[in-house]
């Protein structure tokens, strides 16, 4: 009997590869990603492990309480006194300060800002050439001394930068020309993620960072035979409250959070993806393994009556199953070698740059990728096999006979509803319950999802004939008697057109759903620009998003012509046990900026004065606040700022810059730590003008990282971050559709096969090759098309669900993408015939009619 | 174990078959007794629709009777769970199809010994030299079935009914798919593992020289045995079909 099962797979090459594809993408998709993250997990851990590797403890600032990872917000600074002291202590053998940005802006020969993606620019100070603690190597030139800097081999060589040149950094102040003294390497790493790095002398770093006086951190190596316990144990007799210290490996992981976060993230995000190809995948399995075993139906007819059982039968077909789900496992876990340098490349390309040393192949890619591959090729066989287990011995000696139906098959309508209306109800739940958790949330989402996917596509059998009717018409008037048939065989087996549909119709309804997401976004948000932002200008960084000095706002405000200039800062405080957004504005905003007001007046924008707030609506009355209301917000500092409720305003849907508390921008900087504008909105004498712009410009031309836009360039800026996250949604999305697209051509392939009598018999009467061709494409655009229609259709409905659960998000159908998605169908169904209609119009008539 | 029947391997007792319900209900058969004696081939004739492919499902367990009742090496089968006739069909029952029903992945060496695979035997060394030899294949063991004639085919699946020495192996117009020469090798070939083998075999065929081949000819017309004839000529079983046809 296994000699029955393999031989029979041998004898299906062509059918069992194709089936094969299907799963070997979604294999692809997992290995890739494990090994992918694994190798930049790798990458940051050696980099983060070699910046303390010569420490034995590190002191640094301490918050007042844990920030929020990935806020941008920074630890204080602390006295520089702390050093001496430390030096001074009993079995310290040495001990250096360091201060150090994320923020430490290089400027190229031509005067713009060097930024690669979204990476950050590390900026610090650095030891002195030969000590332990500096992570550096020098491939030439010198450590630098004042005034000069150091700067990274890759940015060096992509700038073409020579030693001795002068080179533009900005930090904390205006742009200011330093020597490049040489230029280094970080370890063995060429690249920290496509960050710049910029080295400075301890005083020079100090005053770039506008940390005169101060330091972020010192890294202290014990002397021979002291333990760090012992060193750690020194140490906190002198520490300075606003100080903490650690051993340097727990400084290390504590470094690498943020990373690891991302890292475990990205993970996540992209198995999702490798999940969803994998689901389209067994759409595809089961599909081709139900029309191969119905063609089968003679054979195992014949096994039966030779005493094969039910049983050996079934195990028959779940051997095969599980060798194909084994091979292709295999092939796409070693495909997803490639697939994972594949990205990085990718990921390079859009300038986001991750750092690599090699892939890593753990134990673990192997076991999940094989184990996912060959479980979801057993459970997609399964319904097909225990099918197949029902054809009875006599159909041996009947002509034409079928598969017996399931024994389920009448409940399948009221089945495929019930389980739709469940997978409503999931998601229903998921989205609209009170006290979910995010993953609770995700949980009940995805299983919705996956609970209408399966119910509708049970249930497209029964609509499969009125759509390919419809859809099928074009085809009738374009392609003649061709187009007739196409559209008659596309109805002929309503289950089969309806799986072979139903799996693209998963990939176009995920599709849709982002874009109805996105276009969701960008109206709103572009309405809430509208209202808030009523005046002329915006200065952002370039990236559009990263803070940026004060001083440079401050230059634009001497701009000739300048009215208003009402400039966001933001932060993190603590209030009441929570960490929260708080955003500070200066009194200019009164003038450029209009907020709709439920208690106090535009007027209060103005009048903040040291402890004047205003809060946001749904903060004021989560927390029950009026005017009047005392707020306590704890800065990282860990001051306590005591203010009063003097105005609460109406975000509009799409959100607003500023966060649940705003105060004065006066009281922001005296108590945070290098204060930076997000945004800055210029109100100017006779509006929009070039004279205006080029005033602008002028006026920042010491601030390249900042840039002054008007509003319509603001919103795009904006929301062009958006557009590369839908791009890479879209990407890997595409996936599941090349999936379904392999389904298809599967589905045409098998059907060909099946039918090469009647193809003979059409040629035999006349019909050319080409018009042949022409009816294995028209069948297959009108399956594509059925699934096009379902998905789209479904994913407006999903996209509208998610919209009206989201309160910063108004509806709006993305009309020009489902136009696109539609042409996208066609184009698919196209591609999918090519290949199984050259091969029924090669069939030879004659052969045909004597096949069998 | 045998009911006092010795010598039938093969009991079939007052069969019906009917087809359909109510008002366009079909009596394929209609009340059928009858014996198959033990190493004797009975040939079972009759006009289209006569029953008799319907009789050769039914006594070999592939359908099952509305009414009466069938035993086959002692076992009544009517009665018996998918499991038990799998293992029934192992132990006693051989076929030979009128389209070979040949696995086209497996060679024909593959195809011969597949029941024995399916049961997990091995065939005896000696029986299958001499299967072999007896149904012409040596030098074409390791053909596929596209490779083979039609006759090499049947001759695959009549060395596959064969090779688990079955009970009985009833044979579906046998020779229904082949030319004239290529027949009368085949019905020589059955004729040989009656004689050789002593195997109790039946066979359904709507050709008189098939049938003229058997130790007793059954003829069927509207589901009931009407003539019972011992082994005969051509001429004989023409003249009882011509009679028959004309009856009817």
């Amino acid at each position: 009997m296994i000699r029955f099962a393999l031989k029979g797979m041998l004898g299906r090459k062509l059918r069992t590869i194709l089936t094969a594809i299907a799963i070997v993408l979604g294999v692809t998709m997992v290995s890739g990603t494990y090994v992918l993250t694994d190798s930049i997990d790798q990458a940051f851990d050696s980099i983060f492990t070699d910046v303390r590797a010569g420490s034995s403890v590190v002191i640094s600032g301490k918050s007042a309480f844990d920030l929020s990872d990935g806020s941008g917000a920074t630890a204080p600074a602390f006295d520089e006194s702390l050093l001496e002291e430390v030096r001074g202590l009993p079995g310290v053998q040495a001990a250096e300060a360091s201060v150090d940005t994320e923020s430490a802006q290089l400027i190229g020969d031509d005067g713009k800002a060097i930024v690669y993606g979204g990476a950050p620019n590390l900026g610090f100070s650095i030891a002195n050439g030969d000590s332990q603690f500096n992570p550096l190597t020098l491939v030439e030139g010198e450590w630098p001394g004042p005034n000069e800097v150091v700067i990274d081999e890759s940015t060096v060589d992509k700038e073409d930068f020579k030693i001795g040149q002068e080179v533009g950094v900005q930090a904390a102040g205006p742009v200011e020309r330093l020597r490049i003294s040489g230029v280094t390497r970080f370890g063995s790493v060429s690249t920290i993620g496509g960050a710049t790095l910029a080295g400075f002398d301890l005083r020079t770093a100090q005053r770039l960072f506008d940390r005169e006086g101060k330091l972020d951190e010192i890294a202290v190596a014990a002397e021979a035979g002291v333990s760090d316990v012992e060193l750690l144990r020194q140490i906190r007799t002198i520490l300075p409250e606003d100080t903490q210290v650690l051993a340097a490996e727990q400084q290390a992981e504590e470094d690498a959070s943020d990373t690891n976060e991302f890292i475990t993230f990205l993970q996540g995000f992209l198995l999702a993806f490798a999940g969803i190809a994998l689901f389209v995948g067994s759409f595809v399995i089961a599909n081709s393994l139900s029309i191969t075993i119905a063609q089968r139906t003679r054979e195992f007819a014949t096994v039966r009556t030779l005493g094969a059982s039910r049983r050996q039968v079934l195990g028959s077909l779940v051997l095969e199953a599980l060798v194909i789900g084994a091979l292709s496992s295999l092939v796409g876990l070693f495909l997803g070698l490639g697939l994972a340098k594949l990205l990085f490349w990718l990921f390079e390309a859009v300038g986001f740059t991750l750092p690599n040393q090699g892939l890593i192949f753990e134990t673990r890619t192997i076991v999940v990728s094989l184990i996912v591959g060959i479980l979801v090729t057993l459970f997609a066989s399964l319904r097909p096999a225990l099918r197949a287990t029902r054809v009875p011995p006599i159909a041996a000696v009947r002509e034409g006979a079928t598969l017996p139906p399931s024994r389920f098959a009448r409940f399948r309508t009221v089945g495929s509803l019930a389980l739709t209306a469940l997978g409503f109800a999931a998601l229903a739940y998921g989205l609209f319950a009170d006290g979910l958790s995010t993953t609770q949330l995700l949980v009940w989402m995805g299983l919705g999802a996956l609970l209408i996917f399966i119910g509708v596509a049970l249930f497209a059998p029964r609509i499969v004939r009125p759509l390919a009717s419809t859809l099928g018409w074009p085809a009738t008037k374009m392609g003649g008697a061709a187009g007739q048939l196409a559209r008659d065989n596309s109805r002929r087996n309503p289950q089969r057109t309806a799986s072979t549909a139903s799996a693209l119709m998963i990939g176009l309804a995920l599709v849709t759903l982002v874009a109805v997401l996105a276009q969701g976004i960008t109206t709103t948000f572009t309405r809430s620009v509208e209202q808030i932002f009523t005046s002329d200008y915006a200065i952002t960084a370039q990236n559009n998003f990263a803070p940026i000095p004060i001083a440079a706002a401050a230059a634009a405000a001497k701009a000739p012509g300048v009215e208003a200039v009402a400039n966001v800062r933001t932060g993190e405080g603590r209030i009441n046990n929570t960490n929260e957004f708080v955003t500070a504005v200066d009194p200019g905003a009164e003038s450029a900026i209009t907020l709709e007001w439920k208690e106090g007046s535009q007027e209060v924008l103005g009048q903040l004065g040291r402890e004047g707030a205003f809060v946001d609506e749904g903060y004021a009355e989560d927390n029950d606040l009026s005017l009047g209301s005392p707020i306590e917000v704890l800065t990282p500092a860990g001051k306590t700022l005591e203010l009063t409720v003097k105005g609460v305003f109406d975000p509009p849907t799409g959100g607003s810059p500023f966060g649940v508390v705003t105060f004065s921008s006066e009281t922001f900087d005296e108590n945070y730590v290098s204060p930076r504008n997000l945004y800055s909105f210029i109100q100017m004498d006779g509006d929009v003008t070039e004279a205006n712009t080029e005033a602008l410009k002028a006026s920042l031309a010491d601030f390249p990282n900042a840039k002054a836009q008007t509003r319509a360039e603001f919103v795009d800026n904006q929301i062009s971050a958006l557009s590369s996250i839908l791009n890479i949604l879209y990407v890997l999305l595409a996936l599941s559709v090349v999936v379904s697209l392999f389904g298809i051509v599967n589905t045409l392939v098998l059907t060909v096969f099946e039918r090469t009598r009647e193809i003979g018999m059409l040629r035999a009467v006349g019909m050319t090759r080409r018009q042949v061709r022409r009816m294995v494409r028209h069948e297959s655009v009108i399956t594509a098309l059925i699934g096009g229609v379902l998905g789209i259709v479904l994913g407006v409905v999903l996209g509208g669900l998610l919209v009206a659960r989201v309160e910063f998000i108004e509806f709006s159908l993305p009309t020009t993408q489902l136009v696109i998605f539609a042409i996208a169908t066609i184009v698919v169904g196209i591609l999918a015939a090519i290949f199984p209609a050259r091969r029924a119009a090669r069939l030879d008539p004659l052969r045909a009619l004597q096949y069998e | 174990m045998q009911d006092g029947n010795s010598g039938a391997v093969v009991v079939a007792n007052e069969v019906t078959r009917r087809y359909g319900k109510g008002d366009t209900a079909v009596d394929a058969l209609r009340g059928v007794s009858l014996e198959i004696a033990e190493g004797k081939l009975t040939a079972v004739m009759g006009p289209s629709g006569s029953g008799k492919s319907t009789l050769m499902h039914i006594l070999a367990g592939l359908d099952k009777p509305t009414e009466g009742s069938v035993t086959i090496a002692g076992t009544e089968i009517t009665r018996l769970k998918d499991s038990d006739l799998t293992k029934l069909r192992r132990r006693h029952i051989g076929f030979v199809f009128q389209f070979f029903n040949l696995l086209p992945m497996l060679n024909a060496e593959e195809n011969i010994v597949l029941p024995l695979s399916i049961a997990s035997q091995k065939p005896d060394p000696a029986f299958f030299a001499d299967l072999i030899d007896k149904v012409g294949l040596a030098d074409r063991l390791t053909h596929r079935p596209a490779e083979l004639s039609g006759g090499q085919q049947q001759r695959v699946a009549i060395a596959r009914a064969l090779v688990s020495r079955p009970t009985v192996l009833f044979a579906d117009e046998p020779t229904g798919n082949l030319d004239s020469t290529t027949s009368a090798g085949i019905l020589e070939l059955m004729r040989d593992s009656v004689e050789s083998y002593g195997q109790t075999m039946v066979m359904v065929t709507h050709e008189a020289r098939a049938a003229a081949i058997a130790d007793r000819v059954l003829f069927l017309a509207d589901g009931l045995i009407v003539r019972d004839m011992p082994r005969t000529s051509q001429g004989d079983i023409l003249a009882a079909m011509t009679e028959l046809t004309a009856v009817v």
